[in-house]
């Protein structure tokens, strides 16, 4: 009797443990699997748009018939046409200069916040989600009501005599950038807080204690403490930021092309899907690398602070 | 009241005064933490600040490290006024109660830190890493992250780490309070002999009154803000200045009574006969330790001791010790401690047994506050 509770709630405790693998299975291995396969299938004029389809009933005959009509040519094409190339380093600059920006704005944010009273923090934390509460889209719009020409900004400048006619910002790369650094403020500033609230204050004064300066304590021990918030926070931003597609697109001008525009365009526009899928497994690959190197570190950091 | 006002400003045993508090107060909002208090800490003594949770002990301690800045009065070290002088100027290191070590950073990370921050040379910061290490016992640990130590291995770390700049006085909050007991008692004796050997002024926060007691030199006894009273741990045991201190430490038992010119106490459990009589007053209290009760089945004869009968109450058995809490005529309770020293180390009575107490004259002392 004792024993099959015993069993029953071990398989309990394996099934809690499944959950977080079969989410993974299901919203992400499973959605890969079939972007991964259409990526090397061929475009055709059907529904849906490429061969070949698997088709189970024509049993080992035509499993062999679908392996040997997959083919690379999609991703022949990326490394082909210097577009693809120069959309990839376009938005890898781009998220890259953005999450630098977010980082050295997002840091005294955080740390403001973390030093403020105890009572008053719960207030700001709002205050930076606060943003949330409209929707995404509306805020860019926003954003092209203050930029555009005869916007709120230019009319500040030329209030203030800073400039004498309008400036351009919309359609530009720093419209862009203006876009993202406000848009992902929040995922840079709320993991940094998480790690900086959660220091040790009497880390600071053990260093204090043993001779070393304020300006020099929050290099020696309060940076380093707070990388794994630093990693979090570059992570939540750039790799969303590398894909991004409606700041650019609102934002942007003719000519900055993001990896996320010109899989929009192969995938509604020219209806290649193998390409746009192509481009997608090709962003994964790319974007896979920063996750190891985070994953590397969080265990380190786990190693060394138990 | 021999030595007992002692906030020790009189440099008796030739040691000259290290440390001085002079009216010092630090008030946090309403709240006075350390109450125009006057202290002397002498050259290379163990000193404890003793007292309950809120009396100001650590208060006083972060005073002296620069973590706070009095309200009032003045902090001396070596003569000079470090009231103004931020933390990382001064010649004083600390051990906290947390340990509060680097997690980022390795055993000797931890260790040379206070050294780097003096930019000492590579090589001599090594040497010295190394010669603490093996002062504390940790050879071989030095390239250990912290999260990889015990709790004993890493409040050896923090020791060694505050050492390792030599400072004028080691300040040690609660330092063996987060470790098992019998460990903590071995860390104690290992604290008292690495003082010994350097030399150096430690000052000890504790509210452990053994701790204190086993380890310092010198006890201040803390009570709001104020000193109760300062001296070596026996004349604090043995002459407490009050009632409040004497339960403080250790236990006691009190009987209240008015002292007659003939050196009687009229008590309500009769007269009984004390030293250091002849003044006479009003309300005094006779503070008893248990140790130096008796206890007997037969009524003991009276010649030069005091004699009350009761009924056994309550055993608290601890294996060496056994203390009893006695029911006298008065229904007061008298605490009484007893070795067990019979071969089966059982009790030598039981709970409602009717026993004789008794004490010598001078066994206990009179208390006037």
């Amino acid at each position: 009797m004792r024993a099959t509770t015993k069993s029953r709630r071990s398989w309990g405790t394996r099934a809690v443990l499944l959950l977080p693998y079969l989410w993974l299975a299901v919203f992400f291995l499973a959605p890969f699997a079939i972007v991964l396969k259409i990526s090397v299938s061929q475009t055709a004029i059907a529904q849906p748009p490429y061969v070949p389809v698997f088709d189970l009933a024509a049993g080992w005959q035509g499993l062999q018939d679908f392996v040997a009509r997959l083919t690379l040519e999609g991703y022949q094409l990326i490394a082909s046409d210097p577009i693809y190339l120069f959309s990839y380093l376009k938005s890898l600059q781009i998220a890259g200069l953005s999450t630098a920006i977010l980082l050295l704005i997002g840091y005294p944010v955080a740390y403001g916040i973390a030093r403020a009273p105890r009572r008053l923090q719960p207030l700001l934390v709002m205050l930076v989600v606060l943003p949330f509460w409209t929707s995404f889209l509306i805020r860019v719009y926003a954003w092209i009501n203050i930029l555009q020409r005869d916007g709120l900004l230019n009319d500040l400048l030329l209030a203030l005599h800073v400039v004498n006619e309008p400036v351009a910002w919309l359609s530009s790369d720093t419209a862009i950038y203006i876009g993202i650094v406000y848009s992902y403020l929040p995922f840079m500033v709320l993991p940094l807080y998480a790690t900086l609230e959660k220091m040790d204050e009497t880390l600071l004064e053990a260093a204090a204690d043993l001779g070393c300066p304020r300006w020099k304590t929050f290099w020696l021990v309060t940076a380093p403490l707070s990388l794994p918030g630093v990693a979090a926070g570059t992570l939540l931003c750039f790799i969303p930021i590398v894909g991004e597609f409606v700041i650019p697109d609102l934002l942007g001008g003719s000519r900055t092309l993001m990896i996320g525009q010109t899989l929009w365009t192969e995938f509604f526009f020219n209806r290649d899907w193998p390409v746009a899928s192509a481009i997608a497994v090709t962003l994964l690959a790319l974007l896979v690398l920063p996750i190891l190197l985070y994953e590397r570190l969080q265990r380190r950091q786990l190693e060394g602070m138990r | 009241m021999a030595d007992g006002e002692g906030t020790g400003g009189r440099e008796q045993d030739g040691r000259p005064a290290l440390v001085r508090f002079q009216q010092v107060s630090k008030r946090f909002g309403d709240v006075t933490a350390v109450d125009a208090l006057t202290l002397d800490i002498r050259q290379g003594e163990f000193f404890a600040l003793l007292g309950p949770s809120g009396c100001g002990k650590t208060t006083l301690l972060r005073l002296l490290a620069g973590f706070e800045v009095p309200s009032e009065g003045r902090i001396l070290l070596d003569g000079e006024d470090i009231g103004a002088v931020p933390p990382h100027r001064r010649p004083v290191n600390m051990m906290f109660q947390s340990y509060a070590l680097f997690p980022h950073l390795t055993v000797e990370g931890n260790i040379g830190f206070g050294l780097r921050q003096e930019n000492v040379g590579r090589r001599e910061r090594r040497e010295r890493v190394a010669d603490m290490l093996a002062l504390v016992k940790l050879q071989g640990f030095g390239r250990r992250r912290v999260g990889q130590l015990s709790g004993g291995q890493r409040q050896r770390v923090a020791l060694a780490r505050s050492l390792i700049k030599r400072p004028r006085v080691l300040l040690l909050d609660e330092p063996l309070a987060a470790l098992d007991k019998k460990l903590r008692a071995e860390t104690q004796f290992e604290l008292m002999e690495l003082q010994r050997k350097l030399g150096t002024t430690f000052v000890i926060v504790t509210h452990d009154q053994e701790e204190a007691m086993i380890v310092s030199d010198r006890i201040a006894v803390m009570d709001q803000g104020r000193l109760v009273q300062v001296a070596a741990p026996p004349e604090i045991y043995e002459r407490p200045k009050s009632r409040w201190v004497a339960d403080f430490l250790g236990e006691v038992t009190l009987i209240e009574g008015s002292l007659n010119d003939d050196g009687t106490l009229a008590t309500r459990l009769g007269p009984l006969v004390v030293a250091g009589g002849g003044k006479t007053r009003d309300k005094v209290w006779l503070a008893l330790r248990p140790e130096k009760l008796r206890m007997d089945a037969e009524r003991p004869a009276a010649d030069g001791l005091n004699v009350a009968a009761g009924i056994v109450f309550e055993i608290g058995y601890r294996g060496d010790v056994s203390l009893y809490k006695v029911q006298l005529a008065d229904r007061s309770l008298m605490k009484i401690a007893r070795a067990n020293t019979g071969a089966r180390g059982q009790p030598a009575f039981a709970v409602k047994d009717l026993v004789w107490v008794s004490w010598p004259h001078d066994a206990g002392v009179l208390l006037t506050e």
